[in-house]
């Protein structure tokens, strides 16, 4: 039986195939490959399901056995976040000429071009630096990079980053800069979560190639003084690199406007739904400086004429500068990322526009806030841990129970508590961090309290 | 011209020039009365000089406006659904089935938080492990990570990996050297670049591969390892592998198959019995996957038993029937990204590879090189067309070939023939990865995806613009004419002076110097 993803299996259209090559079976067409390598079994897989129905009931039988934290009250964060998805975004990500689209670029790809452009329009305003990148896979890998491209600037092999990172992050950084570059942690400061400057300034030297820093950090806390840190590297000949989550960016200082070299953070939160991880998205800027471009090899597009005058026409910016034809000579790698999260976003940022973007980050700093205080209100709850401000996460500590046995049993009561930080922080003791968004109403906050203060009880 | 082809040219303005100042697209959800009587000042605590002193200049615009210019830009935008597409050669074009499009977007997929208690996400794991399992079916390998989100991702983890055991064994410093070859792909050299290697290039024989003299004269006590694509992108397979692999392990390294097209080797050779150590494939190419305008993607990497230790964190365990996700990995490289990795291009995979079987899997492989073998018989009839090696004429999935004497009778080269394509609704044709040494190249990778009637259409297009340019060269240097756009200023491009990555980086550049700024 003919299959439903291959056109020409009918035995008269291969013959005529055949026919034309002037081959006489498909296995004279596989003469080029060695006898002694080929493969003369049957691939140990499962029988085929050609059949749709059949098909589609075997994977979401599968499906099924998770439950999605939507459809449960999450406070799950820690570098993926849900928000509020408008149905534009997932009307234009679920285009099929965009989701079935690749490397068609100046001709055949015009509109995904310009939409791709457009995403990198609207980032540069709103981190205020003018060249932003098709965005990499995610924060941490947008973080790397950048952090890579300024010891690739500065010849220099060592960075200091914050100590509150994500253990992922850390883990991220652990792959990708430790083999060749010493990567130093400075600590926070344990009442206010704040990076503790007295220790960078001890840190600094100046065989420092770049200072990382983030708002908010791992533990929730908007580290406003990513402007002196900015400042201190700077004075040590160091680059500054600065995370921010763009949710907050609608009411904070953009990372361009105090002077940051490189800005990076997670475009997830705007229009992409979690999907286990797979919605995230890094973004990256950078000045307009040919150096700094040429080593960090992500994708750019530029806005360029046609032929046709006022016609707007789109390709890469500098190709020759990526990976594909640099190869091993001095480029970073650089390939296939998340333009579709891309695009999303710059349909996201236009949605909300400038007062949108204030009122969405106004409103997550009001909840989290409300919702720190509540929870640190419940006996045997020491939260918000941190006096610093929060944007939309933020740390609790329990007095005597354990964060995992909470979490079973809030679980059982239809509650994700928030992420458990004993493995990632083991100096925080019993602590949590919870990510309360625009999805949360203030009856979602309620009803968290009252059962988490009847687990504790 | 007989062809009737018309993309939408919408000549969309940009969307910072749609709307008018106080419209909107969307209201996120107002905090309630109560919170915000308790909170009333949001930035409390946030020192007035880290306040954002001008909003962002970002566009006002009502949801219908925004809309209807997303829908026009995806209109301007040839993607697998709308148009014959397999020019895009190295790429494995495929279609992307809808059914699976339909399951990602369930919330057992979109609505998961990567955090979830192992519990109660059984479902999502379960994918993962079965696609690993199915993975090592067709390549003979023991374990995958499905983390790495593209294909060099996936080299590049496979460098670390590479890293990692030498370090293991007390010869990380001196193995610091990656051979590869040039007709590999470009992230065969990026990926272990990026890992701290210096790279050992390998040059085609007269055959179009590198010679066994060529790898043994770059082997030595400093090799860590081999990053290898085959077929390289010519379509040309490297008959003596076996015996590169081979010296490779005699000399100490470790051998990396770059599987990123395995679309004509699936079920007809693996990366076992070839002798590698490692392998990966490209779920957005050869698993049907859907490019997603360039990712999310997965390049799922894989490695033999002994090498599972050093594989990125969490790895998925099967214990009794549930399962779990083991982070107790000391010996791991780290991560590669967050998370495990774009978790809903695994199930697009892992429906995919179910769909098909055993038998539907060799049946892709097998019509892909029927495909790519009936093209070049169409396409041998271009007047000036040319197989730069004798071995060119019997590819595998994909195809390099030449148009140089082409370029030399009419002055029309591959890109210009390339770009034109696009007047006959097909996607261009990929001319070659740098550098180019095939001159004038072409190569298409026409998948199983497509029939006997696209690839005449293909074939018609091409010799139709072909005519053209031996009669009116200057007409076909000026095309495309049926597109979204016109041919571009492509200078401006690559001129620091002139290119423009945003409107702000306009702004900044048409600024007048202040004196004493």
């Amino acid at each position: 039986m003919p299959h439903p993803y291959i056109p020409n299996s009918a035995p008269e259209v291969r013959a005529e195939m055949l026919r034309v090559i002037g081959a006489g079976s498909i296995e004279d067409l596989y003469t080029t490959v060695p006898k002694e390598l080929r493969y003369n079994q049957r691939l140990p897989l499962e029988e085929g399901i050609p059949e749709e129905g059949r098909l589609r009931r075997h994977v979401s039988g599968i499906l099924n056995k998770n439950t999605p934290a939507t459809e449960m009250l999450s406070f799950l964060g820690a570098g993926c976040y849900q928000h509020e998805v408008p149905a534009v975004c997932d009307e234009i990500n679920r285009r099929g000429e965009f989701v079935t689209s690749y490397a068609g670029d100046t001709y055949g790809d015009h509109g995904r071009l310009q939409a791709l452009w457009e995403f990198q329009d609207l980032m540069a305003e709103l981190v205020e630096l003018d060249v932003v990148t098709t965005p990499n896979y995610d924060w941490s890998t947008a973080a790397a990079m950048a952090l890579r491209s300024s010891v690739m600037l500065t010849g220099r092999k060592r960075v200091l980053v914050p100590a509150a990172l994500l253990l992922d992050r850390r883990l991220v950084f652990a792959d990708y800069l430790s083999h060749d570059v010493q990567v130093d942690e400075i600590p926070f400061n344990v009442e206010t979560g704040l990076l503790d400057l007295d220790a960078l300034r001890t840190a600094l030297a100046d065989d420092v190639a770049a200072v990382y820093i983030e708002y908010p950090n791992a533990l929730g806390v908007v580290d406003y003084q990513a402007p002196e840190v900015v400042e201190l590297a700077h004075e040590h000949g160091a680059l500054a690199v600065v995370g921010a989550d763009p949710t907050g960016l609608g009411l904070l200082a953009a990372p361009g406007s105090f002077g940051a070299d490189f800005a990076v953070g997670d475009v997830q939160p705007l229009g992409m739904h979690m999907s286990y991880g797979g919605g995230l998205s890094g973004y990256l800027a950078f000045h307009n400086d040919p150096a700094v471009i040429e080593s960090c090899p992500a994708f750019i597009f530029a806005k360029t004429e046609t032929l046709e005058p006022g016609q707007n026409g789109f390709g890469y910016l500098n190709f020759d500068r990526t990976h594909y034809v640099k190869r091993g000579e001095g480029s970073q790698n650089g390939g296939t990322t998340t333009a579709l999260w891309a695009i999303t976003a710059a349909a996201y940022l236009g949605l909300l526009g400038p007062q949108g973007l204030r009122e969405l980050g106004e409103g997550l700093m009001q909840r989290s806030r409300y919702a720190a205080e509540r929870l640190g209100e419940i006996p045997g709850v020491t939260g918000p841990r941190f006096s610093g401000p929060i944007l939309k996460e933020f740390v609790i500590t329990y007095d005597n129970h354990e964060v995992s046995a909470v979490d079973d049993a809030l679980r059982a009561r239809g509650i994700f508590g928030g992420k458990d930080l004993t493995v990632d922080f083991p100096t925080l003791g019993r602590s949590s961090l919870w990510a309360v968004t625009e999805v949360h109403t203030k009856d979602d906050i309620d009803r968290l309290v009252e059962v988490l203060t009847e687990v504790l009880a | 011209m007989t062809a009737q082809f018309q993309q939408a040219r919408w000549n969309e303005p940009l969307l910072s020039d749609i709307g008018t100042p106080g419209e909107r697209g969307f209201i996120p959800s107002p905090p309630e009365a109560e919170i915000t009587a308790r909170v009333p000042d949001a930035l409390s605590g946030i020192p007035a000089s880290f306040q954002r002193a001008e909003p962002p200049r970002l566009p006002e615009v009502a949801q219908p406006q925004l809309m209807r210019h997303f829908m026009r830009l995806s209109q301007e935008t040839m993607g697998n659904d709308v148009a014959v597409d397999f020019g895009l050669g190295t790429c494995t074009m495929k279609y992307s089935p809808k059914v699976n499009e339909h399951l990602v977007r369930l919330p057992e997929v979109s609505g998961l938080h990567p955090l979830q208690h192992v519990d109660t996400v059984q479902g999502i794991l379960e994918i993962l492990w079965r696609l690993e399992q199915m993975l090592c079916a067709i390549s003979g390998l023991d374990r995958f990570t499905l983390q790495p989100p593209s294909g060099s991702a996936a080299v590049y983890t496979n460098a670390s990996i590479v890293r990692a055991y030498h370090r293991s064994r007390g010869e990380g410093e001196q193995r610091n050297e990656i051979i590869s070859s040039i007709f590999s792909h470009p992230c065969d050299q990026s990926g272990p670049y990026s890992a701290g290697y210096k790279i050992v290039q390998l040059y085609p024989g007269p055959n179009g591969y590198p010679e066994v003299d060529a790898l043994k004269a770059a082997l030595s006590d400093r090799t860590a390892g081999i990053v290898i694509t085959n077929p390289e992108d010519t379509g040309i397979y490297n008959p003596h592998i076996k015996e590169f692999t081979r010296l490779v392990h005699e000399a100490g390294g470790l051998c990396v198959y770059d599987q990123a097209n395995a679309n004509g080797m699936m079920g007809i050779a693996r990366a076992k019995e070839a002798g590698f150590d490692l392998c990966h494939f490209n779920m957005h190419k050869t698993f049907s996957s859907p490019h997603n305008g360039m990712g999310p993607a997965m390049g799922a990497s894989g490695v033999r038993e002994d090498l599972a230790r050093f594989l990125p964190a969490p790895v998925v365990e099967k214990r009794g029937d549930l399962f779990e996700l083991d982070w107790n990995r000391p010996d791991s490289i780290g991560k590669i990204r967050s998370f495990v990795g774009n978790a809903q291009i695994a199930v697009r995979s892992y429906s995919w590879i179910l769909a098909l079987g055993p038998d539907g899997i060799r049946e892709v492989a097998e019509t892909a090189v029927l495909n790519a073998n009936y093209l070049a018989a169409l396409l041998r009839e271009v007047p000036g067309m040319s197989q730069p090696f004798p071995t060119s004429n019997t590819p595998l999935e994909q195809f390099r070939w030449s148009l140089e004497g082409f370029k030399e009778e009419t002055g029309v080269g591959s890109s210009d023939i390339s770009r034109n394509l696009s007047d006959y609704g097909l996607q261009p044709v990929f001319t070659s990865h740098h550098p180019y040494l095939v001159p004038e190249p072409i190569t298409p990778e026409p998948a199983e995806s497509f029939s006997k009637a696209d690839l005449d259409t293909f074939g018609n297009a091409f010799m139709d613009i072909a005519r053209r340019a031996q009669a009116d060269p200057d007409e076909v240097l000026n095309g495309p004419y049926r597109n979204a756009c016109r041919r571009i200023d492509a200078a401006a491009l690559d001129d620091p002076d002139r290119w423009v990555p945003s409107s702000r980086a306009e702004r900044t550049r048409n600024r007048t110097p202040v004196k004493g700024d």
